[in-house]
This record gives C-alpha cells, structure tokens and sequence, in this order.
C-alpha cells in the first residue's frame, strides 16, 4: 500500500500543474456546496423557525374544502342522479357553536387555543388608506398562541383591554399610515361601520406580509366594526409537539368538516419554492463536481498515457492487474481527499465571509444579515459527493491501465 | 536435491490471431535444469523474444504448456501468473526500463516493497547489498538519469534480483552497452549461476558472450536449430 501510494504520488507530482487544477476542482465544488448549503438552509430554517414561532401551528377556517353532499346524493350513492340549478341556503358565515368547540378542541393535552375573528377592514388616517387584515382576539388567549405579545415594539399587549377600541398595528402598516402609538384611526369594514380606533401597540415580527398587512384587536370589537356579533371564523392553535400539526389538522377537519391547516399547508407555496432552490443547489454543485471529475479523469488518462512504459515494466516485475488499478484509482482518491480537505476550508471562509455581511432585505422575512446554517453534516455530504466521484472518475482509465499488455510494450521500446 | 527441472516447455506453440496468423515460436519443447546458464541466439525475428516473454509468463501460449518448478503455469489465472513473476522471475531488458522519478535504491526495493511480509529497514538493507554486489553502492541515492548506460542496466540487473528469483531472464541485456560493459553484465551471470545456484537464459546476438554459457540454443524460425545440450 505504502509503495503504491509511493508511486502514485510521483505521477501526481509529475504533473504538478494538472494535479493542482484537479484539486482545485474539487475544492471548489466542496467549497461552494458548503457556503450554498449553509446560506440555503440557514434561511430555510430561519424561515420555518419564524414562521412556526410567529404564526399559529393550525388554523381551522369557517369553509369547506368540498361542498357539502346533497340529501339525493347521501341516499343513492353511486346512483344515476344528476343535481341540476342547486341553490345554496344562504348560511350565516362563521363557525358553529365557535367558543364550545374552541374549548373541545383546547381540551386536548398540548393544545392552546385562541377563537378570532378575522376580516378586512380599510383604515384612514389623514388623506392615507391603507387596506389591512384585522384580527379580532381575546389577549389572554393570543399569548398562548401566537409571539404577538413579544413581537410589540411600542405598548403592550393588555392596552387593548383597556384602551377604548384600541387597535394595534404591524410596523410597516403603521409606517404606511404614518401613524404612531396614540394616534387615532379610523376603521371601515366591509359591512359599511365605521369606527374611530386608537393605536393602542406597534408590533415587529420580521415576517414580512405579517408587518405589513395585520393588525390587531379585541374579538368584541372586531364583531361590532363587522357587524357579526358573537361570530367568530378562524380558531388558532399552537401545539406544544410541532410534529402534530400536520395530523392533528387532518384529524380536525376530519371530525368537525371545517378546512383546518397545518403551518405546513399555510406556507405549502414558500415551502415549494424551498424545494426548487434546494434542487438549484445541489444540480449547481453537480455541475461543478462532475466538470471537476472531468479533471481528475483527464489527467490520469494522460498519467496512464505517459506511464505505459512504466506500467509494463510493473506488471513485468510482477504487479497484478489489481495492484496496478489501485496505484491510478488512488491516484484519484489523493485528488479527491485533498481537493475535500483545501474545499472544507474554502468552504468555512466563504461562510464566514457571508456571516459577515450586512444589509437590509425585505422578502418573505425581512433580514439584515444571511440565516447561514453551520452543521458538520455539510461537510461529510460535501465529501461523501466529492470523494466518489473522484473515485471513479479515476477508476474508469484505471481499468486501462491494468488491461495494458506488458508485450507490447516492451517490444516497442526495445 | 530436488530433480524436477526449473523449465519444462513442452511442445509451446505461439500464433498471433489475425487475417494471416502470425507464429512467433513453433513446438518448442524444452527443459532447463536449476543452475544452467543458457544463451538463446538466432536471427532477427527468429522468436528469442517470444520465447522469452512465454517463459516468464508475459504471454501465454496458444499450444502446450510450461511448467515452472512443476507447476503448469499455463493454465494457472493472471494474478498468479504475476505473483509468481514477483515471486521466482527477475526480468532484464535492453532497455534498463527503471522508473525515472525514484532513486537507484528505491527502483531496486520496488520488487521486495510489492512482495512484502519484510519490514522496510531490511528491504533497504537487502537493496544496499545488491548494488554493492554490482558495484553500485555509491549511487544508490541518484536518480536514473544520473547514470551511464552501463551503470542503469546494472541498477535494472539489481532490480532484477531483489527478490532471489529462480530464473533470470535477459534479453539482449548488453545490446546497449560496450564490450566492457557486456562483460561484466555476462560475469555477473556466471557469478549468479556458480554462486546462488541461479538460472539464467539470456538472449544475445554477441557469439563470443553465448560460448561463455553452458548451454547455447539457437532459435530459426520460431523453432529450435540447434541446442548444444
Ligand atoms: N505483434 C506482432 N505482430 C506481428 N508479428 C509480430 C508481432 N510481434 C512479433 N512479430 C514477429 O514475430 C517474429 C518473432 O519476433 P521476436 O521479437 O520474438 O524476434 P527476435 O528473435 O526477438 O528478434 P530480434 O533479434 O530482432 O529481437 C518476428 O518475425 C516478428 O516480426
Ligand atoms: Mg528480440
């Protein structure tokens, strides 16, 4: 093994320039996967970490993901009936029996509750009219769903029991508005009432749809300016186990038909997009790693080239086909496992030269400086791509190699 | 004393497959006792090389079979064939064939590094030895291309020897070399066989080297023309 690497490395040391363009190759590869994979899934992470702290795990919604079966249907099902010019009952919307149902569902162990009205509403402050989601809400059970109480930048949570229609609003809605805490507003709904209401708090949560667009209130007060007392169209919760949103939606929707989502749902659109960027990244680092395989393949080729003479006289001192495979597939393995090692180090300055950057974005969340990730899983991925790859990418002219005839090549130098 | 023979060829055919076959050598049969030293000589293209290169299993061939100390080597598969190469062969070639980017020392411990089962302190031991056997010591750390004609085949002879082959093949090892030179290469030989008990078949155009062998076969054709016993 010893003599193998032995001459292995002078063929590599023979061709010192190839040599370095081949680990280079690799390192750059190595390098970038682990910056990329450290800034994608540091925001990623950043993003759901957020999003499940910020908004509530499940969301269960006053409408139906199917219409619900005619009478006809239910008693001949499978049969030749065909429904024609059905007219839906004008229901009142909102969830039935919301505050006993709130409390079935909170019942369950690890479950906090919170029972919201939520609708549009216009506010207008001077000439400025800005459109805003208003959640109507019960402070004390807000708390226990949702960051709002920690995400307040300007008055507290509990101003809105005491302040009269006190409203509060997320920093970008304020700034829109150009208003600030005591400032009063007036509030339009859809329903035609209008109501004076009084910034009562200014909240920031760093999601950015969320700071620019909600705004918060007393369920009671929302129920007036609505003109729908006592009705309430989304129940809100958050578990103590993340892992149960998913199923705990599903068995909700199952038992009381009303559409509940998970966070997961909610953000299925953000979290696809996830998805294709994760592909983006690891087809770029393919690229890179498959251009550096080109390298590490290319300069054994031409090892194996110039060495024929040295092969046949190895083979003739009596190397296996095997031993000589080996001395060219380690070849590549050097490439590999150095252009690994200089990669990790690239790898680490280019991560710390993203955590050094600042600046101000406003995407799905706003930023000022890159969420990066640091995990030593990266770097074992990064190796476990880059070495193989090497591998073969040497084991293909090795096979050459080792298939060479001593003869021929001894006859023809002779 | 053991009484099967070093080598025993028996009728070794070698044709080259092609659109018009080619026979390199032709029913040879064959058998060289341990100790012997035999000069193969003959007209170019006469099949020395052939010969040579299927008595140190570099090819296999295509009629009859070789024993080695008894074993058929013909049949046996390609990694025991080079094991056995590494193992009882020492090659030599006109051409010194060492491996530029070692030194003298290292070309000669590449045989007994591949062998193993011997720590590296004694291989380097052994490999100073045998270059000082062949007047080489001096030498041993310079590179290849550091040296004479005469002093690299010498080097490739030492390499040859490193793993205390049974049989020595030459061919043409003084074709590139002065009368000299050629000499002390065939000493070396003789110094082998009397010595060590070792065989050599060699391979030479040089007549007056050939009557210093025991044994001159003369190869014409691909056949044996002559064989002085
Ligand atoms: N690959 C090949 N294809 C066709 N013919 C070949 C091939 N190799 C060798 N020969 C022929 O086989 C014959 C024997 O060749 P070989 O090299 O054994 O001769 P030789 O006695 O060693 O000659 P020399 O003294 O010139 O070295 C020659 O006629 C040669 O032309
Ligand atoms: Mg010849």
């Amino acid at each position: 093994m010893r003599l193998t690497l032995d001459i292995a490395l002078t063929h590599l040391l023979h061709r010192k320039r190839q040599s370095v363009v081949s680990v280079l190759g690799i390192s750059m590869g190595v390098g970038f996967f682990i910056a990329m994979a450290a800034l994608m899934q540091g925001f990623q992470r950043y993003f759901v970490d957020k999003t499940i702290d910020v908004s509530p795990h499940v969301i269960m919604k006053d409408e139906f993901r199917v219409p619900p079966r005619q009478p006809v249907e239910l008693v001949y099902p499978g049969g030749a009936v065909r429904l024609l010019n059905v007219q839906p009952i004008e229901e009142r919307r909102g969830i039935k029996n919301a505050m006993a149902l709130a409390e079935a569902i909170a019942a369950r162990p690890g479950v906090a509750v919170a029972p919201t009205l939520v609708g549009q509403v216009f506010l207008r402050f001077g000439s400025k009219d800005v459109s805003t989601t208003l959640y109507g809400i019960d402070p004390h059970r807000e708390r226990r769903v949702t960051q709002i109480e920690r995400d307040l930048i300007r008055g507290r949570l509990d101003s809105l029991l005491t302040t009269a229609n006190g409203i509060i609003l997320g920093e970008g809605l304020a700034a829109k508005l150009g208003v600030g805490q005591g400032d009063t507003v007036s509030a339009t709904s859809s329903a035609g009432v209008v109501l004076k209401m009084k910034v009562a708090g200014i909240f920031r949560s760093g999601i950015t749809t969320k700071d620019n667009f909600e705004s918060f209130t007393l369920l009671k007060k929302a129920q007036v300016l609505h003109d729908r007392p006592n009705v309430v169209n989304e129940i809100r919760l958050r578990l103590a186990d993340i892992n149960q949103a998913a199923p705990l939606a599903i068995a909700l929707e199952a038992r009381y038909r009303y559409r509940s989502e998970s966070w997961e749902e909610t953000n299925k659109n953000i979290l696809g997009i996830f998805v294709i960027q994760n592909g983006i990244m690891y087809s770029t680092v393919s690229a890179i790693l498959i251009v550096a395989a080109f390298g590490i393949f290319n300069i054994i080729t031409t090892v194996i080239h110039e060495k024929e003479r040295d092969i046949a006289i190895l083979k003739s001192m009596g190397f296996g086909e095997g031993a000589i495979r080996n001395v060219f597939v380690l070849e590549g393995v050097v490439v590999g496992i150095v252009g690994t090692l200089i990669g990790w180090l690239l790898g680490f300055g280019l991560t710390e030269l993203l955590g050094a950057i600042r600046f101000h974005v406003e995407g799905f969340v706003t930023m000022e400086r890159f969420a990066l990730h640091y995990t030593f899983t990266h770097y074992l991925l990064a190796g476990t791509f880059a070495l193989p790859s090497a591998v073969f990418a040497a084991w293909l002219p090795a096979r050459k190699a080792a298939a060479v005839n001593p003869v021929d090549i001894i006859r023809g130098a002779a | 004393m053991d009484k099967t023979p070093l080598i025993d060829a028996r009728g070794v055919t070698r044709e080259l497959p092609g659109t018009v076959p080619v026979t390199l050598v032709r029913d040879i049969t064959l058998t060289i006792p341990r100790g012997q030293f035999v000069a193969i000589t003959g007209p170019s293209g006469s099949g020395k090389s052939s010969l040579l290169y299927l008595l140190g299993l570099l090819d296999v061939p295509t009629q009859g079979e070789i024993l080695l100390e008894g074993t058929n080597t013909t049949t046996l598969d390609k990694d025991r064939q080079a094991q056995t190469r590494l193992a009882r062969l020492g090659f030599v070639f006109q051409f010194h064939f060492l491996l530029h980017e070692f030194s003298v020392l290292g070309n000669v411990m590449i045989p007994m590094r591949q062998l193993g089962g011997r720590p590296n302190g004694e291989i380097e031991k052994r490999a100073r030895e045998l270059l000082a056997a062949l007047d080489m010591e001096e030498y041993a750390d310079r590179l290849p291309e550091q040296l004479s004609g005469g002093q690299r085949q010498r080097v490739a002879l030492a390499r040859a020897l490193a793993n205390d082959p049974a049989l020595i093949l030459a061919d043409e090892p003084t074709g590139n070399l002065d009368s000299k030179n050629a000499q002390q290469v065939f000493d070396i030989f003789k110094r082998l066989v009397e010595e060590k008990g070792q065989t050599v078949v060699a391979v030479t155009h040089e007549l007056d080297l050939a009557a210093q062998a025991h044994r001159r076969i003369k190869l014409v054709d691909g056949r044996i023309a002559e064989d002085s016993g």
